[in-house]
């Protein structure tokens, strides 16, 4: 039996009864969460900090937008709170009902919103799973009628696989190296601040991070001793003692990102305690592509610099990679930032800022190839939760203009048709 | 953009100039009526070319966003990018319409593509992959013939997208082998698509464009009404109606009609054939092996347990199902997976949108059938079992093209950034939420 079967076939049953279909209803609801972030915000806080050391996320045409039933909602672990209720309020905007399954990393979390959060919803509709590796897999074996997961591309292709059994449509929003280019026209000391902000938030965690830079040898030479005043600014000169700066979520992912900075050389940082899964915000130098920095997402305080010839081997060089969910160039001149755009692929484009455009909700946010499929944010979100189902009420009456399409068949009847039917093209259309 | 267009204008000078031909091949594939293959194979395919190559500049054009208080300078944007490496892979039914439109879109998109017609109809298969290369760019577009094995063997390349029309069986076999590469798919699938006969309406009307929709292309179509849904009293009256229409439309022996179409091939003959068990035939049910001929046929008293009542039939038969009323109906429609299509038949409007309200499927049409379909501006795709994702007009263009979110930020204006770096306070914090919070609108929105 799959797991919480029983609970999947009750949500069902509710998902049947229409509960979720009025308007005013997905609003009660959706308030309800605005209640849980504004009541339990102190909560929220201090379980994030105890997980990963966080300072304080007629005829008639038209189209109908359908939800699509049952949805399962699977979270990641480094915006614990964030990557669950923002795929959560655009499935409950849509009309679904909803099985959520917060990260079981971030402990508190989970414990957290598998406590609390339920108090704030009907619980006929909506419901927190609590589940690990093994569990998650058979909890995949029910069928659900969407299923939203964040997390790493490996674990994409297993949820992608077990929707396959059921054709389940899914996003996927997965990871990957976002290449950051800084060109030779640039104000230094910005770019360092904005390239050390993205980096260094939430201790690296962050799948839209700059993974790596490249820029010439050139650009390097101004670029470290930027970056390092820069990071005394943020945190201090012992960024170990600055509230501002998080730890790594966990034991294991200390080990794998400490085991990166044997990679190149250490130009700034690179200090370590692994009993505070401290890692210090780190640069490393003379980094190949070969190295084991380069080989894995890093999703760590560590930023490693590549030097590159010119703007066409930056290009070339993020080309022959998997596509990032991000892309970001930092120049001041706007054909760079064209051609960059114009010549390479990416979930997301962002120029002389990283991060940043994913806090506009009025763009969609997702990857491509391995970094992801699908998108959302904003009415991408209820988009995404929604089935675009296409309607056509045809009067029972004005049975003539059918007869034109019934046999039996003459070809005189076809040109009648056409013109019927047909979209010309128009030939003074400004192309 | 030139590129592009001048690869889909070449599109429409294959079926202009090759229209004979397909038509032809068709016809020898599975005894397509001309008239048929020129209205679903031609006329729609090129309707759908114009659409496109009346907008693609518009659809290409980046699509400019809402900007919040922090990036009221910025240039924030939607980038329409191609995918890259197209799959589409053909069924057999409409060879030519169902390979094309997909291709028009991806084409129009920026792809380059693979196209697999299907094997089942030699003769369009033959024109694919031997005409078609000819009109367009071989270094960007290709066909492949590829049977079963063939096409497991394909699969195993990673492709960028795949969009696959089909039956659900093999759909998910397309959707685990795109697994494997996170490749984003579109399935266009099938399932037994409900048509709801209310007691108020006009029962020629209605006999008319149900078997219209049921018995074109010999029903080997994915959106024909699969099954009817009436009242005992109802289905007293539409036999004999839809007994009228069909001789109406073929005249007193199908047989001979040049416009009933036969079974694609004799795998598919002899399954339908044995649908014929289920209920009792009021209309039609001759049968012709060596012509693969299956009569325009009604079973009448046909209960849901009925061997017809488990599988999609594509063929010529159309079961009734009695039910005592539209809430049985609904309740009977919903006890099966979500179809491509759901049928209303009514007069009065308000039961109409009661089956539409309360039920789930790819698309719907009251008061006839297959015509949504028609509308390049209604998006065409399934739900659950019968497809995931949709296409059609702007949605064909759309489904090929990934919506990268771009942001243009300035080099300079650093100190409005300095807000959001640490040194952390309370005091930034709360100017970061003023600047970049959405209020909720206040009480007096009329909801």
């Amino acid at each position: 039996m799959s797991l919480h079967a029983e609970l999947v076939s009750c949500l069902r049953a509710a998902w049947l009864s229409g509960k979720t279909r009025p308007m005013e209803y997905r609003m009660a609801q959706l308030e309800a969460l605005g209640r849980f972030l504004g009541e339990k915000h102190q909560d929220i806080l201090e379980a994030t900090a105890a997980d990963m050391g966080k300072a304080t996320q007629l005829d008639s045409a038209f189209i109908r937008k359908d939800p699509y039933g049952v949805v399962l909602i699977i979270g990641p672990w480094n915006y614990p709170i964030n990557l669950l209720l923002v795929p959560l309020i655009g499935a409950i905007a849509a009309g679904n009902c909803v099985v959520m399954k917060p990260s079981e990393i971030s402990r508190n979390v989970e414990k957290l919103v598998a406590e609390m959060l339920p108090r704030y919803l009907d619980q006929e509709c909506f419901a927190v799973v609590t589940a690990g590796v093994q569990e998650t897999t058979r909890l995949l074996e029910n069928k659900f009628d969407y299923i939203f997961f964040t997390g790493s591309p490996s674990v994409g292709r297993i949820v992608m696989t077990a929707a396959a059994k059921h054709l389940t449509p899914v996003t996927l929003e997965l990871g990957g190296k976002n290449p950051c280019y800084v060109s030779d026209t640039c104000d230094v000391q910005n770019v360092a601040r904005r390239v050390a902000w993205g980096r260094f938030f939430n201790a690296g965690q962050t799948c839209v991070a700059p993974d790596y830079v490249l820029c010439s040898v050139e650009m390097q030479e101004k670029l470290l001793p930027a970056l390092r005043e820069a990071i005394t600014e943020f945190y201090g000169p012992n960024p170990r003692e600055s509230p501002d700066f998080a730890r790594i979520v966990g034991d294991r992912q200390f080990q794998r990102v400490q085991a990166l900075l044997g990679s190149g050389r250490v130009a700034i940082g690179g200090e370590t305690d692994a009993e505070a899964r401290y890692i210090a915000p780190t640069v490393l130098v003379d980094v190949q592509q070969e190295d084991p920095v380069m080989q894995e997402e890093i999703f760590g305080p560590i930023l490693p610099i590549l030097t590159v010839a010119s703007m066409d081997d930056a290009i070339a060089f993020m080309n022959a990679r998997e596509r990032p969910l991000a892309l970001y160039v930092f120049s001041s001149c706007k054909k760079v930032v064209s051609r960059v755009l114009e010549c390479t692929s990416s979930g997301g484009f962002c120029a002389n800022d990283t991060i940043m455009h994913m806090t506009l909700m009025s763009l969609p946010f997702g990857g491509i190839g391995q970094s992801g499929i699908g998108h959302y944010h904003g009415r991408s979100s209820f988009e995404t939760f929604s089935h675009r189902r296409s309607a056509l009420l045809r009067g029972a009456g004005r049975e003539a203009l059918n007869t034109l399409r019934y046999p039996p068949y003459s070809p005189s009847r076809l040109p009648l048709l056409r013109a019927a039917t047909e979209h010309r093209r128009t030939s003074c259309t400004l192309l | 953009m030139e590129y592009r267009v001048a690869q889909l204008e070449a599109l429409g000078r294959f079926l202009d100039e090759k229209k004979q031909d397909i038509l032809e091949a068709t016809a020898a594939d599975m005894g397509k009526p001309p008239f048929e293959a020129e209205f679903s194979e031609i006329l729609l395919c090129k309707n759908e070319l114009h659409e496109t190559l009346n907008n693609l500049s518009t659809w290409m054009k980046d699509e400019h966003v809402d900007r919040n208080l922090v990036t009221q300078l910025d240039s924030a944007f939607i980038r329409k990018d191609p995918y890259g490496v197209v799959l589409i892979i053909g069924p057999w039914n409409y060879p030519i319409h169902l390979i094309l439109v997909p291709l028009i879109g991806a084409i129009a998109a920026g792809n380059c593509v693979i196209v697999k017609p299907s094997e089942m109809t030699k003769n369009s298969e033959r024109l694919v992959a031997e005409v078609l290369p000819t009109y367009l760019d071989n270094d960007c577009f290709a066909v492949v013939t590829a049977g079963v094995q063939e096409t497991t063997g394909l699969l195993e390349n990673k492709f960028d997208y795949i969009f696959f029309t089909g039956n659900p069986t093999v759909g998910r076999i397309m959707m685990t082998a795109a697994a494997k590469h996170l490749t984003p798919v579109t399935l266009e699938l099938g399932g037994k698509n409900p048509c709801y006969v209310s007691d108020t309406c006009d029962v020629q009307n209605v006999a008319r464009r149900v078997a219209w929709g049921r018995f074109f292309n010999a029903g080997q179509t994915c959106i024909a009404p699969d099954y009817v849904l009436c009242s005992v009293e109802m289905q007293e009256k539409l036999l004999p109606a839809l007994s009228k229409a069909i001789a109406e439309f073929y005249g007193p022996n199908p047989q001979e009609s040049p416009d009933f179409g036969r079974i694609v091939g004799d795998k598919h003959f002899q399954r339908v054939q044995k649908l014929l068990g289920s209920g009792r035939v009021a209309i039609g049910g001759q049968t012709d092996e060596k012509e693969r001929y299956i009569a325009p046929t009604v079973l009448a008293d046909v209960l849901p347990s009925d061997s017809i009542m488990q599988e999609e039939i594509f063929g010529p038969v159309l079961p009734i199902v009695t039910v005592a009323n539209v809430d049985e109906a609904i309740a009977l429609i919903n006890s099966h997976e979500q179809p491509l299509a759901v049928y209303a038949f009514s007069s009065d409007d308000k039961v109409v949108n009661q089956v539409l309200e309360r039920t789930s499927s790819g698309g719907f049409c009251g008061n006839d059938t297959l015509m949504h379909v028609t509308l390049t501006s209604l998006p065409f795709g399934g739900m659950g079992t019968s497809g995931l994702g949709m296409y059609h007009g702007k949605f064909t263009f759309d489904t090929f093209t990934h919506h990268r979110g771009c942001l243009h930020r300035s080099m300079g204006r650093e100190a409005l950034n300095t807000l959001r770096y640490p040194p952390y306070s309370q005091h930034k914090l709360g100017i970061v939420r003023a600047a970049s919070e959405v209020k909720r609108k206040g009480a007096c929105t009329l909801l």
